[in-house]
């Protein structure tokens, strides 16, 4: 079992060549064929991943199942996973099957579409487990390519505009934080990132163009991750590619998208930001806070704006990733601990609320929420669905979305009350917008012809919604079956940023 | 002793006598019957020497008073141009029988030029560095003009020779004023003259034309004009040649020049490299946009890499030599691949280099479609492709000699150029349904595609050695 982190992550890449090089035909046997193959593949993935699982030390706060080898130019690959990563490749691989799931109806080249989604699930994992800084940003950066293809082949109308503003904004965040990683590689003379977060970069007041930087090399390298994975979480204001994108997004990639690849900034700032660059985090932590608290408020607003509604899920995301990055920039244990878990209950709540948009979206083929309304006549199950996730996306006690909000916001507190005080704000906000979405399709006379024949969830459907209300349950309920695991990881991460601040504060003092 | 100095010589020397023999061989055959044999015969050549000039082995050699240097870097580039130099060949030789072009002049020449670059790379001296530098570029101006009944080819092939002339006369004033004012013509003497101090103007002046002569070989901005007219002129199977050999040819050139005769001067000619490098990228990525034909595209391509390229020169270490080697073989290789594709664009039997004519190919041919979607993201520099390598490889060189700037600008000029590698993927996978391509692809050309592609995949696992090979090749040049 030495390589059962790699074993993990490339087995949906050993599916994906299978399929590439065996299966023949378009016909529909072939579909169905590629179908299960890519069913029993990311499902034989997830059962694998259960043993990472439970045979993971919370106890032990450094990285677990750690594999090491030589590589290219000095570069290691190295993999392993800590408290922080390892519920992030749970959520990757318990979330690939439901996707697979979830795109049982589609007849337009199946093959490559689940080449794509497999591709990309080696890649996801791989972020998530990659322990150096090459192999990372390799991961990171290569699930560009099936989400573009994704996006593009299999979009809506306006799926050419999305797909490129997709690649594009993203890749210009991340290869500014390409040539910070080169500059670290250059200053520590290793790309490992164990080593790297023991490392302690300069942080000298530089001048660069005749401005003072404070927080010097830190500050710089700091901002450049920022950017990274500003883009990609997203945060306001690098936040307009996500609607555009998750419209035009086939079901199973909006899912994909919002549970887990805009995790990645989140858990970028847990790897990266806070732990290797302390000063520069810390110098820059007032103006984190309050583009968070503006994402909170403002993308909640446009939310109610919204005719469509997968645009109208889509900035409720952007302002759920808010209490991410406010938690995380709280710096402390509650803060940090109610923002992997919001991102975890996030994965599982706006994934199901795209796909309850994607269920009647197959029935009807628009998302214009004036076109329904009194859905609860013809689909009652469907509707009790939908009101379960609309309230975990609010924040309902008993589901997992408030105890990531909960947590978050008494880290906030903690912080800083004025931050605070704006953010619980969004939580009002929130009730508003979903609940008048909710409301306007499901509720109310069904007045429009076309719904009269609209039928309920079928055998299929429930059996993806299943697993993701048992999680959002469970969690809710019982939220220290995550907090156990993530908290004494989160700690050593805290007491190590906290240990580096006393020298924040000289820099300060220096001006 | 003559012997001794022959002796280092031998590859080059058994090519020029090669090349004699089957030209005399084709012209007795007359009228192109033996075209396609002395085709294959030449593959076959030149791949023999770059099995013997890869496996030869030891330290570095000199010829003729050190005129002529025989050391790992010479090796590693000689290899890389002959084996795509044969590539080139091998996979233009069906494109040119359709099309009724295949004389057997045309590998001849190809040898001829190779000849030219050999010595070029292995030069020691202005006059060696000289020699082969015409050598090659007299061969150059005649393929690329050899479609002789149209008039884009000869249009190409004159543009060629009159700015290649102009450049020939920039590097030849050059190197009057350095022999002048250093007094020898030998890199070695040249090195020894100019001191540690800072370079007397007469040689500083003579250094900057002399690069500005080999910028016009490189195609590096501001002296790119001719590239995507040529590259659009010629027949597409010399585009592919161009666009590859004689890139590392003078890339390598460029970098023995530098090191060996004005190592002790860095800082000058560093700045220098450093703006032809940014002006190269960003000129190539944002001009290519607006391009319609293929193969201007891939001038524009071509030129931005070169930035690329150079900016791993304008590092001025080891490590900056060794990543512009891997940086020009991995672009040599996705220029094979791409070229192989762009050599099989037919409609109807006739040859098209429109990229609307990528509508949909996903659906027509899906195998080749994935190698140029693989190809084409290589060359946009995303990882995991190897593409992405050679882009670290510089970046970090660059970072290491202090050229943050310089870094950040050309991380921001290739994601502006990946807009267009973007474009021709979304034409071959986002496509309306359109008159597409033909299926049909030569063996050669298809084994070319898609090995390329292949090698773009596979290489993340260890770069096929070649990174290694390179660190000993700049070791050689560098010490």
């Amino acid at each position: 079992m030495a390589n059962l982190l790699s074993i993990i992550t490339f087995m949906p890449l050993v599916a994906a060549a299978i399929m590439a090089l065996f299966l023949r035909g378009e016909d529909e046997a072939a579909q169905m064929n590629a179908k299960w193959l890519a069913l029993i593949a990311t499902t034989a993935t997830f059962l694998v991943s259960l043993f990472v699982l439970f045979m993971f030390d919370p106890a032990d706060t450094g990285f677990q199942f750690v594999e090491e080898g030589a590589w290219i130019l000095g570069l290691r690959y190295k993999m392993g996973v800590d408290g922080i990563s390892v519920l992030f490749v749970m959520l990757t691989t318990f979330l690939m099957p439901v996707t697979i799931l979830a795109c049982w109806n589609v007849t337009h080249r199946v093959k490559e579409y689940m080449i794509a989604f497999l591709v990309l699930e080696t890649l996801m994992l791989g972020v998530f487990m990659a322990l150096d800084l090459v192999l990372f940003y390799l991961f990171f950066e290569a699930g560009l390519i099936p989400m573009f293809l994704i996006i593009g082949i299999w979009g809506g109308k306006e799926r050419i505009y999305a797909a490129f503003k997709f690649f594009l904004y993203t890749f210009l965040g991340s290869v500014l934080m390409l040539v910070a990683m080169v500059a670290m590689y250059v200053d520590a003379g290793t790309t490992d990132m164990v080593a790297l977060m023991e490392h302690e970069f300069a942080s000298e007041t530089l001048s660069l163009l005749g401005f003072q930087v404070i927080g010097g090399l830190q500050t710089l390298l700091f901002l450049a991750f920022f950017v990274s994975f500003a883009v990609k979480m997203p945060m306001w204001p690098v936040h307009t590619w996500l609607p555009d994108a998750h419209v035009q997004a086939p079901t199973a990639g909006s899912v994909i998208l919002a549970a887990i690849l805009l995790k990645m900034g989140g858990y970028g700032f847990l790897r990266f930001s806070l732990p290797m660059f302390p000063i520069g985090a810390d110098l820059l932590t007032p103006l984190v806070l309050w583009l968070s608290v503006i994402a909170i408020v403002y993308t909640s607003l446009v939310a109610m704006a919204q005719e469509d509604m997968k645009k109208l899920i889509a900035y409720s995301s952007v302002a759920h990733m808010g209490y991410v990055t406010a938690g995380i920039f709280a710096a402390n244990q509650q803060g940090v601990d109610g923002a992997i878990f919001q991102m975890l209950s996030h994965g599982f709540i706006s994934g199901a609320l795209f796909l309850c948009v994607g269920v009647i979206y197959d029935r009807m083929h628009t998302r214009e929420i004036d076109a329904y309304g009194g859905l609860v006549m013809r689909m009652p199950r469907y509707a009790l669905v939908f009101m379960f996730f609309t309230l975990a996306n609010v924040g309902l006690p008993g589901t997992s979305g408030f105890v990531g909000e909960f947590l978050t916001l008494v880290g906030m507190f903690r912080a800083d009350t004025v931050i605070a005080t704006i953010a619980t704000s969004g939580v009002i906000l929130s009730a508003g917008y979903a609940l008048w979405l909710y409301r306007r399709v499901v509720m109310g006379d069904l007045i429009r012809e076309g719904l009269r024949a609209i039928s309920d969830m079928n055998a299929r459907e429930k059996l993806i919604f299943a697993p993701l209300v048992a999680m959002t349950l469970l969690l809710g309920v019982y939220p220290s079956l995550v907090t156990d695991i993530i908290g004494p990881s989160v700690e050593a991460l805290l007491s190590q940023y906290h240990a580096a601040l006393p020298a924040a504060e000289v820099v300060r003092a220096g001006h | 002793m003559t012997a001794a100095d022959f002796s280092i010589l031998l590859p080059e020397v058994l090519l020029a006598l090669f090349s004699m023999t089957v030209l005399l061989l084709g012209v007795y055959g007359g009228q192109d019957r033996l075209a396609s044999l002395v085709n294959t015969l030449c593959v076959a050549a030149l791949l023999l020497a770059a099995l013997l000039i890869g496996m030869g082995e030891g330290a570095a050699r000199s010829a003729f008073g050190e005129m002529f240097l025989d050391d790992a870097f010479a090796r590693f580039a000689k290899v890389v141009l002959l084996l795509a130099a044969a590539a080139v060949l091998l996979m233009s030789r069906p494109y040119m029988e359709r099309r009724g072009l295949l004389r057997f002049e045309y590998p001849v020449l190809v040898v001829l030029a190779v000849v030219g670059m050999m010595v070029m790379v292995s030069a020691g001296d202005l006059m060696v560095l000289y020699m082969g530098l015409e050598l090659q570029s007299l061969a150059l101006y005649v393929v690329a003009s050899l479609r002789r009944d149209s008039l884009r080819s000869t249009e190409a092939g004159l543009k060629y020779f009159v700015l290649g002339a102009l450049s020939s006369g920039l590097l030849l004033f050059g190197a009057s004023l350095i022999y002048g004012f250093s007094g020898t013509t030998l890199f070695s003497g040249i090195l020894s003259a100019a001191g540690e101090e800072r370079l007397p103007p007469g040689l500083l002046i003579g250094l900057v034309l002399m690069m500005s002569g080999l910028a016009f070989k490189v195609s590096a901005v501001p002296f790119h004009m001719w590239t995507p007219d040529v590259y659009e002129g010629s027949p597409s199977a010399v585009t592919a040649f161009f666009a590859t050999a004689p890139k590392v040819a003078a890339m390598a050139l460029l970098a023995r020049l530098l090191f060996e005769a004005f190592g002790a001067a860095g800082a000058d000619w560093s700045q220098v490299l450093a703006l032809l490098s940014v002006a190269s990228m960003f000129v190539g990525a944002l001009a290519a946009i607006g391009q319609r034909d293929i193969k201007r595209l891939m001038a524009y391509s071509s030129i931005a890499h070169m930035g690329f390229a150079l900016m791993g020169l304008a590092a001025g270490s080891a490590l900056g030599v060794q990543a512009m080697l891997v940086y020009m073989a991995i672009y040599v290789t996705m220029n094979i691949g791409t070229f192989a594709f762009i050599l099989s664009m037919e409609r109807d039997g006739r040859a098209v280099s429109d990229i609307s004519s990528l509508h949909m190919l996903s659906r027509g041919a899906p195998l080749k479609a994935l190698a140029m979607l693989v190809l084409l993201f290589s060359l946009a520099g995303v990882p995991p492709l190897v593409g992405f390598f050679g882009k670290f490889y510089v970046l970090k060189a660059a970072l290491e000699a202090g050229l943050g700037w310089l870094a950040l600008a050309g991380v921001i000029a290739s994601v502006i150029g990946a807009f267009y590698y973007l474009r021709l993927v979304y034409f071959m996978y986002f496509g309306q349904e359109g008159e597409g391509l033909d299926r049909a692809m030569a063996p050669a050309q298809r084994a070319l595609l898609l090995g390329a592609a292949a090698a773009m995949l596979l290489g993340v696992i260890n770069l096929f050695g070649v990174d290694g090979a390179a660190a000993t090749a700049a070791l050689a040049l560098v010490e």
